[in-house]
């Protein structure tokens, strides 16, 4: 059971980025980010401002709220994240852009939130 | 079984952007602020003046480089998902930094003061031209008025004969939600039209 449960955790961070990389998944203002394991203290080995990314991250953020809260500009931001996201540190959340039908049901979803929240 | 719900939750929470753009002073962080549930935060971003891949993060002596401020608004949809509202930089000599913004967006609106029409020409004709994205035009009412009628503008600004054209508040936080309603049917009623038949 132990066992299982340390296994779990061990690959878990693999599992979220999913080899996702910075080309397939681009790290826009909007993009949600979240550390891929809240309960892990960060790398040791991290700079300190991946390790303040880290630790912010371990509640779900865009790209845009992580700079302004370190007050960093978006674009050091951005290398920083998808840099943690190719350790297997963070997770990508997808972005929805609404260009493909495929994404209709989640547009449709927005408007409905939008009509409870703005009646 | 705590933890596995809270994985569960990260793992499906997801976002979407909306390009907020218009004319110095038209009222675009107004909009931003009145329908944001958090105060409008201001972030920087230092851009090149000419338009960078995000696999090309490799800095070219050669090029010049802004700091530019933009202004971005949040709203929690439901639990999974997040609105986000992005406010352009007003100046048009920032307009390459629009490129990087309106990538991924749902759409834009671009907030016209009818007392100074020609400072949102800039922002009209960037997305008539490239039509990526789906864009409607607010007209901001100051004083409680308007100059000009829907028609009057469309005219002047020469915006497209499809692109809803709706009246506003940009002070009021339910005419800042009917205004970004309003595009959202529209860019679903955009998609629908793409979508092909069966």
């Amino acid at each position: 059971m132990s066992y299982r449960r340390r296994r779990s955790t061990r690959i878990r961070p693999y599992t979220f980025t999913g080899g996702r990389t910075r080309s397939r998944h681009p790290l826009m203002v909007q993009t949600l980010v979240s550390t891929a394991d809240p309960s892990n203290d960060p790398p040791p080995n991290l700079m300190p401002e991946s390790q303040r990314i880290y630790l912010l991250c371990r509640e779900t953020r865009s790209v845009a709220e992580v700079a302004a809260e370190l007050d960093i500009p978006l674009g050091v931001a951005q290398v920083l994240l998808s840099d943690l996201a190719e350790l297997g540190l963070v997770y990508i959340h997808p972005t929805i852009t609404g260009s493909s039908p495929s994404e209709n049901q989640v547009l449709e979803r927005a408007l409905r939130g939008l009509e409870r929240l703005f009646q | 079984m705590v933890s596995n719900d809270f994985s569960n939750d990260i793992q499906s929470k997801m976002s979407t952007k909306i390009v907020i753009a218009g004319g110095f002073g038209a009222g675009k962080t107004t909009l931003v602020g009145s329908v944001s549930e958090i105060p409008a935060v201001t972030t920087e971003a230092v851009m090149t003046e000419a338009s960078v891949d995000y696999d090309d993060t490799s800095a070219t002596p050669l090029k010049t480089t802004t700091t530019v401020a933009m202004d971005f608004g949040r709203i929690t949809v439901d639990r999974q998902l997040i609105m986000y509202m992005f406010g352009t930089p007003g100046q048009a000599r920032f307009w390459f930094m629009w490129d990087d913004l309106v990538r991924g967006a749902v759409g834009a609106v671009v907030v016209v003061d009818c007392r100074r029409l020609a400072e949102s020409f800039d922002a009209v004709d960037y997305f008539e031209t490239n039509r990526r994205i789906p864009y409607i035009v607010a007209l901001n009412r100051f004083d409680g008025r308007l100059d000009f009628t829907a028609e009057q503008v469309r005219e002047a600004l020469e915006i497209g004969e499809d692109v809803p054209i709706v009246d506003f508040d940009a002070r009021d936080r339910s005419s800042g939600g009917m205004v970004l309603k309003t595009l959202l049917r529209y860019a679903l009623s955009t998609n629908a039209a793409a979508q092909p038949v069966g």
